[in-house]
């Protein structure tokens, strides 16, 4: 196999989260935000993207690590590993379905270089889109994977806006379940921005996957107190264990008070662009008691409404059967 | 010629103004100016001439840069590699997998996917497992790098999980072993004592097309306790 390196950029390594917004907000449209690397060096390897100006956060000390907040919830810096998160006694003792969900991320050596900010704004997947076709999502006027012999068994089953790809992240779901708060920084201040708002579809903007923009550093996540020490669930369904996105994976957090369940939040990731917020099963489970009956309802009101394209009709009993177990077995 | 914008100190942002007209070529700084930008550690032309003897896929094409450009890191390095620091020039678009095997032979480590998706290229970085083609060398260069080669003793001994493998028949073609002893040591590192689960999971980002992963597996177990 022949191949070279990826094509020449300029490259930085700014030292303070200012620099490199500055960084950043010169380079324009040409820059590019480097946090652990997996995914960027991939796309400049196959000539997909080609940023003039990189920004490399690895120096960025501010943007690691896990630490208690004022309120009784955490914080985590932007540019904390995957590893990290997921054997921070922090996050396993309160919040265990951010843990589960970050141990299910590819590989041990990407979980180990690989961050949680990284994570949480990963680009689709659709592999039409990484080949460099000119699909909507990279500016141009049709879509591959949503045509009579497009190959769309890991795309959407809600939220087809022209475009089909799907969150294809782990943490995304435990972030809405836990209603995280994402710290996102410029050069005209910082923001807060709920993750489920975050998180943004086709129908918002077709050509990226969240809320970030142009001069935007996503610099922490802050999770509140509210959900600490619940009753967790989070399972991924994947080709294989290690390295594949998920074909679907549900999060949950629910307080189970005498076998009823008092509250709950539920989210499921690649089912569609965003991480989909289960509000029908929420609100169904709601005050039932946390048996078979219960999960078998929750299963059938998670998948209603679900619309799927030539090839992905498996992914509503396979949601169906990961809501029924997330609330039969949490 | 890096050496020569050393004298301007790293640490300190220049500005320099090149004429780029020969890619490759010998760059003249027409006027180095130091700026407000103290937090960048330092720059250089990525238009310069590769050092190193780069033997690469298909050529030298892929370690040189294909157009001249202006600003970024410094881009000679002190790389810290299995205990000795090596100087060594790096381009900005570098990767460690790159600069281990092609400007500082270390050629143990191999290159497979070159995506993250198959391990081969598995190195320590601080002594945590890492692929090194999908890290940019100008990113540790402030850590501490490990290959296959920075394995044995200085007598020449193996490591004991190069021992293992041999005793354990754990290869079977070879060509991932690097990355899988790199990934076992790793691993008893920080748990010296792994139930094979925990083995199975540590070795879990390096692939086999030979399929001898029950054979590694075994040769972890062997090591284990006496890494």
């Amino acid at each position: 196999m022949s191949k070279d390196m990826m094509p020449a950029f300029e490259l930085y390594q700014p030292d303070t989260v200012d620099g490199a917004i500055e960084l950043l907000s010169d380079a324009g449209e040409g820059g590019w935000a480097l946090a652990g690397g997996n995914d960027s060096l991939d796309w400049f390897k196959d000539r997909i993207k080609r940023p003039s100006v990189v920004v490399d956060l690895a120096g960025l000390d501010e943007l690691k690590g896990i630490r208690e907040a004022s309120d009784g919830g955490v914080e985590i810096g932007a540019l904390t590993t995957l590893t990290a998160v997921e054997t921070s006694p922090l996050i396993t003792e309160r919040y265990g379905v951010l843990a589960a969900a970050a141990r299910r991320v590819a590989s041990p050596q990407i979980r180990n270089s690989g961050t949680i900010g990284g994570n949480l704004c990963q680009d689709a997947r659709c592999w039409y889109y990484r080949y460099g076709l000119d699909c909507y999502r990279a500016g141009g006027n049709s879509c591959y994977a949503d045509s009579p012999a497009g190959q769309n068994r890991e795309h959407c089953l809600w939220g087809a806006d022209r475009c089909v790809a799907v969150s294809p992240s782990d943490t995304a779901p435990a972030m809405v379940v836990l209603d995280a708060r994402m710290v996102i920084r410029n050069a005209s201040g910082e923001r807060e921005v709920p993750a489920e708002q975050f998180f943004i579809g086709p129908d918002v903007d077709i050509e990226r996957m969240t809320a970030l923009e142009r001069g935007d550093v996503l610099t922490s996540i802050r999770i509140p107190a509210e959900w600490s020490g619940a009753t967790f669930y989070f399972e991924k369904v994947a080709d294989r264990n290690t390295w594949d996105f998920p074909l679907v994976n549900v999060a949950a957090a629910m307080f189970v008070q005498g076998g009823n369940i008092e509250r709950i939040r539920m989210a499921a990731g690649a089912v569609q662009a965003v991480p989909r917020r289960l509000s029908v099963v929420e609100q169904v489970v709601t005050g039932q008691p946390k048996n078979e009956a219960t999960a078998a309802l929750a299963g059938q009101s998670a998948v209603r409404g679900a619309t799927p394209l030539n090839f992905n009709h498996f992914k509503i009993p396979l949601l169906q059967n990961l809501v029924t177990r997330a609330i039969r077995d949490a | 010629m890096a050496d020569k914008t050393n004298d301007h100190g790293v640490g300190a942002y220049l500005e320099p103004r090149f004429d780029t007209g020969s890619e490759g070529g010998p760059l003249k700084i027409a006027s180095v100016k130091a700026s407000r930008r103290q937090f960048i550690k330092g720059v250089i032309a990525s238009g310069a001439a590769v050092s190193g003897a780069g033997v690469l896929f298909g050529g030298l094409s892929g370690c040189a840069p294909d157009r001249a450009g202006v600003g970024g890191v410094e881009r000679m390095l002190m790389l810290r590699v299995n205990g000795a620091m090596r100087t060594v020039d790096v381009l900005p678009n570098e990767t460690l997998a790159m600069t281990l095997r092609y400007k500082l032979n270390l050629t143990g480590t191999k290159l497979g996917c070159d995506r993250g998706e198959c391990g081969a290229c598995t190195v320590l970085v601080d002594d945590v497992a890492t692929y090194s083609c999908s890290t940019l060398t100008h990113s540790v260069r402030d850590k501490a790098i490990t290959t296959i080669e920075g394995l044995e003793s200085a007598d020449g001994q193996l490591h004991p999980v190069q021992q293992a493998m041999i005793d354990e028949l754990g290869p079977q073609c070879g060509f991932c072993t690097p990355g899988q002893v790199m990934s076992a040591v790793a691993l008893l590192k920080v748990n010296p004592r792994p139930t094979r689960d925990e083995a199975r999971l540590a070795l879990s980002g390096n692939l086999c097309r030979c399929g001898a992963y029950d054979h590694y597996l075994n040769s972890v177990m062997r090591a284990a306790g006496t890494a």
